[in-house]
């Protein structure tokens, strides 16, 4: 029973900074805009979050830190993609390789510096309820955050009147200009609040997930959340049960290793992303009937005036 | 103020030839600025950078053996972005090459093969990287899977995989448990061009491929079809040119590149297999195609820029103590200049302030 629940336990922990940033560019992506960059984001992310929680002592400022330095990067992107037009693909593999060299930069002084990790709940009473207990009322602010998260996203988008609007961009923009709709503006926005989730995703790593930075630690997340996005067909209620699939998937070749299975760790270690390659075609293939994406994702948007 | 876009009437051709260097003078500035902020004198880093590699013998050979990865490597990609076919798993495919590759290499290890192993593990290099790029293309026209992710994952598997070998059956036994494969054979290694020096023969066969894809893309039907697919798919289609065929033959083509380009790494200048055998060629590679307008010629010219970023990070390091990060930033902020200045070739740049005329204009 033990083992049941630091597995689950094990699992939220590693799904979160997926869901997270797949969240932030689930509202991008519904917006119109393919963001490649959050990898690079998130990795800013993490270095400005650790950052600013070693020089402060919060872990509160520190993620304040991450979203902030996540919605920057976003901003440049914004800047290029929305502004001048540039295409988006290569504007966010840009994004990813300024980001790796920048997180190296802001985080070298940081490595192998230490801090204290983000606190869990404590309910007296129902955290210790067996099995359950430490699940639902014993995470740390992040895993609660991150549902309440897609919650609120789940309402934004399918709820709200500017949800509509934020939709309806990113499937016909000239519709949505001739309407009378700030297409860029509203991108705009949609980009940054992708940016703020992914630097907040990237701040989770050091601050929650391990206590220290070290460079490169995203290791990929950032892409992983951009197939989430495509798993979940650009839904909300999918893209947690892809979350925590893959969460899951990153656990079991951890155990697996730990149990001795006879498979080389590197096999196991390459799980995550050959699922994901897996995954990607099964969906892609499922779907031949007629896509679910946004119409308009990633394509550029001049208006006329 | 407002930053208004005008589609300019045709593309502007001035424009196109002079925005890589507006690009790069941009990013020198920046970086400037980057010097200052971590305290560094500007003017000595900037010569570190790009005038200290260029004054010896020495380092201008590790230039162009730097610069013979990222070419090969952005050719292929090069091919790809014109077909509009999002090859970003180069890297992957840089490593796939180099394992098929030294498999030769270790087999025939302390035996009397001949000649033939060399040019067997470049052909074997080639088949493998195109092999690994097809998966992603394959995935892409069958299944219609996103080529750019499915890339991507890839080469965190080769890098992985890789991984295993030298540290599993291909370590040296006599290399003190050091994650490496022995020290490749004479005939397993790519032959110095200058005895005692640094350039090897992967910088010619460089060269062969930019001609090669000079003579593809400006004299052939093919490269005709491939720019035609990439600029107007609409009309391609009108054409009866096939645009998952040419999606499946560039992401071949590139990965063989990209393939020989590792081996090339391994055989040549590293001497024999090891994890990091590339600092990001297949990423960098990426800057360089669009650094070089997807223009071969271009690419070369790009490719030894880039190389010159490598070789003068490492100096300014040494002499500087300047992290080896900037120079990643560098290429970043690089590439998102080239990206801003290619969008003048087919907009004008307008600053509109609202309820007023048009005040200024951006460069016509």
């Amino acid at each position: 029973m033990e083992l049941v629940e630091a597995i689950i336990l094990a699992v939220l922990a590693a799904s979160t900074p997926l869901l997270i940033a797949a969240t932030g560019e689930l509202v991008a992506e519904r917006s119109g805009v393919l963001n490649l960059g959050v990898e690079g984001m998130m990795i800013v992310g993490a270095a400005c979050g650790f950052a600013g929680a070693w020089l402060t002592g919060s872990i509160f400022i520190g993620a304040l830190f991450g979203i902030v330095a996540g919605t920057l990067m976003s901003l440049v992107f914004a800047l290029m993609a929305l502004g001048l037009a540039v295409n988006q693909v290569a504007t966010g593999l840009a994004l990813t390789i300024l980001g790796v060299g920048l997180s190296g930069l802001i985080g070298a002084g940081f490595v192998g510096e230490r801090i204290t990790p983000a606190v869990q709940l404590v309910i007296p009473g129902l955290t210790n309820v067996p099995l359950i207990g430490r699940v639902l009322f014993g995470e740390n602010g992040f895993v609660y955050f991150s549902i309440a998260l897609i919650v609120a996203v789940w309402w934004f988008l399918y709820r709200t009147r500017a949800g509509l609007i934020l939709r309806a961009c990113g499937d016909n923009h000239a519709s949505a200009h001739a309407l009378g709709y700030p297409v860029l503006r509203i991108r705009t926005l949609a980009v940054m609040f992708g940016g703020a989730c992914a630097g907040l995703a990237g701040a989770y790593l050091p601050l929650a997930y391990t206590p220290f930075f070290i460079p490169g630690m995203t290791a990929g997340r950032g892409w992983i959340a951009l197939a989430l996005v495509v798993f979940s067909s650009w839904r909300p209620g999918r893209l947690v049960v892809g979350a925590y699939l893959f969460g899951a998937v990153t656990i079991l070749q951890l155990h697996a290793q730990g149990w001795g299975v006879g498979i080389p760790s590197q096999f196991m270690s390459a799980l995550p992303y050959l699922a994901t390659v897996i995954v990607l075609v099964l969906l892609s293939r499922a779907r031949t009937g007629g896509s679910t994406a946004p119409a308009a994702l990633g394509t550029v948007f001049v208006p006329d005036r | 103020m407002q930053l208004v876009l005008e589609k300019r009437a045709e593309r502007s051709g001035t424009i196109a030839l002079v925005s890589p260097l507006i690009a790069i003078g941009l990013t020198i500035v920046t970086m400037v600025i980057l010097f200052a902020i971590l305290g560094k004198n500007p003017l000595l880093a900037l010569h570190a950078y790009f005038i200290a590699p260029l004054t010896d013998g020495y380092s201008l050979q590790e230039i162009a053996v730097k610069a013979t990865p990222l070419v090969m490597i952005a050719i292929g990609l090069s091919l790809c972005y014109l077909a509009n076919a999002w090859n970003i798993g180069a890297e992957g495919q840089f490593l796939i090459g180099a394992v098929a590759g030294s498999w030769i290499a270790v087999k025939t290890q302390g035996t009397d093969a001949g000649a033939w192993v060399l040019p067997a593990m470049l052909v074997l290099a080639a088949a493998a990287g195109a092999l690994y790029a097809l998966i992603p293309a394959i995935c892409k026209v069958k299944f219609g899977a996103s080529e750019i992710l499915t890339s991507l994952m890839l080469v965190y598997v080769a890098d992985l995989f890789l991984d295993y070998l030298v540290r599993g059956p291909w370590r040296d036994p006599h290399g003190f448990n050091f994650p490496t494969t022995a020290e490749f054979d004479p005939v397993a290694t790519v032959p110095l061009l200058i005895e005692g020096g640094r350039l090897h023969l992967g910088s010619t066969i460089a060269l062969l491929v930019v001609a090669a894809a000079a003579i593809l893309l400006g004299r052939t039907i093919k490269g005709f079809e491939i720019r035609v697919v990439g600029a107007a798919p609409r009309a391609a289609r009108f054409g009866g040119f096939n645009a998952n065929q040419l999606i499946i033959l560039t992401f071949a083509v590139s990965g063989a590149l990209a393939g020989l380009a590792g081996i090339i790494e391994v055989a040549g200048p590293v001497g024999h297999l090891q994890p990091g055998i590339s600092p990001g060629y297949g990423f960098t590679a990426i800057i360089v195609a669009f650094l070089g307008r997807l223009n071969p010629l271009g690419i070369l010219v790009a490719g030894l820029f880039l190389a010159l970023t490598f070789i003068g990070g490492e100096q300014a390091q040494i002499a500087m103590k300047i992290p080896l990060d900037v120079t990643k930033v560098f290429q970043g902020i690089l590439l998102f200049y080239v990206l801003a200045c290619d969008s003048l070739i087919l907009y004008r740049f307008k600053l509109v302030f609202p309820n007023r005329k048009v005040v200024a204009r951006g460069a016509g």
